[in-house]
């Protein structure tokens, strides 16, 4: 029987995705077997999660008091003004502020890792650390995708508490609400099966932001013009990724 | 030639090298020797595998057939711990430098030096940084960034990087490429003095003919593959062959 010829852009998907999962095995085989890059993997956590800091924090904010202004009417107008922080809280732990921050997060961090990566791939940087003794995926990917994976759910839960008190901002624009009235609000409404699964999820958006990125740079081509699209499609894919994970994840969380 | 080879000692044997990519015949069936203490230059026009043939000896690429031997060693059956040692000997000078961008010119410098040696006082890894600095001449430089470096420099600076780890072979990729006529002076005469001051090897890739003229003691001429000849400057120079003659006028 003939098997008939795949298109060239899914046979182009299908190869590709077939790399990215060997690229990602082999992340979990490299990892796990010494050496140990510590202090790179400490270094990649300051620059991924210190410097992500302040955009990630910025963004939560303003999201946090726009969402309240945006809810404020609606909830006036069916006489529920009261459940605005619970609502706020609800919907910022468990979906918002993940998914945002970690879109924040793929456009800051996977496209510098992309870029990162794919300048040094063709400069033969990587090569050059091949030569002096350094397994170079580990040095590079191993630290970076590890950084990715444990600062992404700490900038999500920081990221949280500013939003919530952007709400709290926006709520004592139209009303005067006490600090401690808003957080108990919101926390009478908000329970441990809210907060941990969208904490865990985090982790995998953050090796989703990591492995792309890397992968994208690690097999960057074409010179100058390479590194671009490398940084662009890192981006994309992981942004992607991100709510198909998300997705998943609130399917995974319905069963529990 | 032949003569030669049995009397003095071969640091790398090359034989039947072949690597392709896809349909493209790079090296085919090709086979070199390095005597210790040489300057062998490989010329050949761009595309023609040079780069890749030294990319195979230090094992960042991986040939379809053939043996290398480094050292006695055959380093395609090497694994990653016994491939590492024998980089240790042998330095690589990349084309474009590749000098770590993020990090400081003494940083480069002491990258190599702390993947390969762990027992090194933070005085000893000073010192040693200062030695390969001065060798090249840029002491000045030590705590700048690359971007902040000539062309010339970064050659220098990715020469010292090389040199830092004393390796008995060192193989150039096209090292003068990019850089103006007197720069490029600057690091023939450069690579001549570390050949002579530390007894090194060297295998260099190149078609700068100014380059091959000053540095080489044998010169191959690789074309379609092969090894299309062999021998030193003055005679390849007048060799009435149409191929040859193009490279040297």
């Amino acid at each position: 029987m003939r098997i008939p010829k795949l298109p060239e852009s899914t046979h182009l998907f299908l190869h590709d995705a077939g790399e990215m999962s060997r690229f990602a095995a082999r992340f979990f085989w490299e990892g796990l077997r010494p050496r140990y890059e510590v202090r790179e993997f400490f270094h990649q956590c300051f620059i991924i999660g210190y410097r992500s800091m302040p955009l990630a924090g910025l963004t939560a904010f303003i999201m946090g008091l726009v969402l309240t202004m945006q809810l404020h009417p609606t909830m006036v107008y069916y006489g529920v003004e009261a459940q605005i922080p619970a609502m706020v809280g609800i919907a910022i732990v468990r979906e918002i502020g993940p998914i945002m921050t970690a879109l924040i997060f793929a456009g800051k961090i996977g496209s510098s890792i992309g870029a990162e990566l794919g300048s040094m791939k063709v400069t033969e940087q990587i090569d050059a650390m091949e030569v002096s003794g350094t397994n170079p995926f580990k040095y590079l990917v191993v630290t970076r995708t590890l950084a990715c994976m444990l600062m992404l759910p700490v900038l999500v839960v920081i990221s949280d508490g500013i939003s919530l008190y952007g709400s709290y901002l926006g709520v004592n624009l139209y009303e005067k609400m006490s600090f401690d009235l808003f957080f108990k609000n919101i926390f009478d409404y908000l329970f441990f099966i809210d907060v941990t699964p969208a904490v865990v999820k985090t982790f995998f958006f953050g090796f989703a932001v990591g492995i792309i990125g890397c992968y994208k740079g690690y097999y960057s081509r074409k010179g100058t013009e390479g590194v671009g699209r490398s940084a662009n499609s890192a981006v994309v894919v992981s942004s992607v990724m991100i709510f198909i994970l998300d997705l998943i994840a609130v399917q995974i969380t319905d069963l529990l | 030639m032949k003569e030669l080879s049995k009397k003095r000692k071969v640091d790398i044997v090359i034989e039947n090298l072949c690597i392709a990519f896809g349909d493209n015949v790079v090296l085919d069936h090709f086979n070199l020797e390095l005597f210790r203490g040489e300057s062998l230059v490989v010329m050949g026009r761009s595309g023609s595998g040079k780069s890749v043939l030294i990319k195979c000896i230090i094992g960042l690429l991986r040939p379809d057939r053939g043996k290398i031997h480094v050292f006695g060693k055959n380093v395609l059956s090497l694994n990653t711990s016994a491939l590492d040692a024998i980089r240790m000997k042998v330095g690589f000078l990349f084309q474009s430098n590749a000098l770590y961008d993020s990090m400081t010119v003494r940083d480069n410098l002491e990258f190599p030096l702390r993947r390969r040696t762990f027992r090194l006082s933070q005085t000893e890894v000073n010192d040693m940084v200062m030695e390969a600095l001065h060798n090249v001449g840029l002491e000045h430089t030590v705590d700048m960034m690359p971007s902040e470096l000539s062309g010339g420099m970064r050659k220098r600076i990715a020469l010292a990087r090389t040199l830092i780890l004393k390796p008995e072979i060192i193989l150039y990729d096209e090292p003068t490429t990019g850089l103006d006529a007197v720069t490029s002076l600057e690091i023939i005469s450069l690579m001549k003095k570390i050949q002579e001051k530390y007894k090194t090897s060297s295998i260099i890739i190149t078609h700068d003919m100014k380059c091959v003229q000053l540095a080489a003691h044998r010169v191959i001429m690789l074309i379609n593959g092969r090894c299309y000849a062999e021998g030193v400057y003055d005679t390849l120079s007048q060799n009435q062959d149409e191929n040859i003659r193009q490279f040297f006028q």
